[in-house]
């Protein structure tokens, strides 16, 4: 066993949460930037070069990219071989997000109850964590703060097995035209295929942090999301909404094993502040 | 950007007349900021007649909830927010002679014939740029609902605030072109 003391989860938090507030990865800010030359439309072209402007401003100055710094989602890999000494594991995260959203100047978005009584938390907690128990004694830790105006356009559909591959194609394009210029256009189109209702829903969520832009292993899932990040570019939504090329960075597809009698399909729409940052202690 | 508009508020109706879906605009004086709660609670105020926080004839309520201003700094990140939540609230406000909001995102068609009834405007700003929007942002009050936090109503004045007319006050609307 390897022990690691909740004081060190608590600072490694802390940290994550501001790094990702404030520096976007390189490999979401390469993309933009990859997909600025190919913008056409006139408000466009000036939204790419003010994201571009911004995301470099933020990153220089430390400062939060995007106001709405989100609801910090965290991913823990726990590692069979480790021992959380000190405290609890979940507390730990909880005053790392609290020290990271003080201490970092972002905007503490979390509400109480989500119908009875929506006063702000205060400090941001608690984070919505999910914990998976992998092989090994290291803890990885990955902070991806989601804002609201994308999360809002995502979707489910428990499809039938016999909607086929026509079923979810159309699934994730009316999403994603439905969202329009709601989600911060040009988004990242991320997709759980398979499992079960909530199986899907992290799976799409989890689509969110793949290496911006590469595609799925599996020759077929790469082709399907080559030809749907094409139909959503057709679409004419463009940047913010205001009209022009790019609607979408890329599509990335996550899939897992399901039922006989299903086929559910999310979808979890980011925006260009595609935002996460990784630990391994 | 060719041809941007240099435009100072308060807003009038002769002023806006001549803002056009498709135009950029850089605003300069002082907005307002507003968003889910704070509408909800000017909303509350007009129905059970009390007196609203602020006078908002001619005025702009940018929808935006700021991080927390660092030392030495006037305000935090503060890009806009999806105006669409708002779209519930703002009929009632435009009505009041409300005459701009600046947000992200289309806007309902009950949003739209009210600025067309009414005279408003519509101004997108670009959604995810908050460091950068911080920058034309020269002094930030809080003015009403500081219990509210980030969505307190902050009265701001601005320089050269940059955003496109989405809507104008004839109802010519970008998001319609896809």
């Amino acid at each position: 066993m390897r022990n690691i003391p909740v004081q060190v989860i608590i600072q490694t938090v802390k940290n994550l949460c501001i790094e990702a507030a404030c520096n976007l990865p390189e490999d979401v800010e390469e993309l933009i930037k990859a997909n600025q030359a190919r913008e056409e439309s006139r408000f466009g072209k000036y939204i790419f070069e003010q994201m571009i402007e911004n995301i470099r401003l933020a990153r220089e100055e430390n400062q939060a990219m995007c106001q709405d710094t989100g609801i910090a989602v965290v991913y823990l890999e726990v590692g069979q071989d480790v021992h959380i000494t000190g405290g609890s594991l979940v507390d730990a995260v909880n005053e790392g997000v609290r020290q990271g959203y003080t201490q970092g100047y972002l905007r503490k978005s979390v509400v109480i109850d989500p119908v009875f009584n929506r006063k702000n938390t205060g400090d941001n907690t608690p984070a919505v964590i999910h914990t998976e128990i992998v092989p090994g004694d290291k803890l990885k830790i990955m902070v991806v703060p989601k804002g609201a105006g994308s999360e809002n356009m995502g979707a489910l559909k428990m499809l039938k097995p016999s909607d086929g591959l026509d079923g979810v194609k159309d699934f994730i394009l009316k999403t994603v035209r439905e969202a329009g210029g709601n989600p911060c256009p040009p988004v990242i189109v991320g997709v759980g295929i398979g499992g079960t209702m909530e199986k899907a829903t992290l799976l799409a969520k989890k689509a969110l942090t793949r290496k911006a832009g590469t595609p799925h292993p599996d020759e077929k899932y790469a082709a399907l999301e080559k030809e749907l990040l094409e139909k959503i570019n057709e679409m004419g939504i463009g940047p913010q909404g205001l009209g022009g090329k790019i609607t979408a960075l890329a599509v990335h597809i996550e899939t897992y094993p399901t039922h006989i009698a299903t086929l559910p399909v999310t979808v979890n729409l980011n925006c260009h502040a595609s935002r996460h940052r990784e630990a391994i202690l | 950007m060719d041809q941007v508009k240099k435009v100072t508020t308060p807003l009038t109706k002769e002023k806006i007349a001549h803002l056009k879906a498709g135009d950029s605009v850089l605003l300069t004086g002082v907005i307002y900021t507003g968003r889910d709660a704070a509408h909800k609670n000017l909303v509350n105020a007009l129905k059970e007649g009390k007196e609203l926080p602020v006078d908002l004839k001619d005025q702009i309520i940018y929808y935006v909830g700021p991080t927390p201003a660092k030392p030495g700094q006037v305000i935090g990140s503060c890009g806009p927010t999806t105006s669409g939540r708002m779209d519930a609230y703002a009929p009632a406000l435009i009505g009041l002679g409300l005459r701009g909001m600046i947000g992200k995102g289309p806007r309902n068609e009950k949003v739209i014939a009210a600025m067309k009834e009414h005279g408003a405007v519509y101004f997108a700003a670009i959604g995810g740029a908050g460091a950068l929007i911080a920058r034309s942002v020269k002094k930030a009050e809080i003015v009403a609902y500081p219990e509210l936090g980030p969505e307190a109503i902050y009265r701001l004045e601005v320089e050269d605030f940059p955003c496109i007319v989405a809507i104008d006050s004839e109802g010519n609307n970008l998001y319609e072109s896809y």
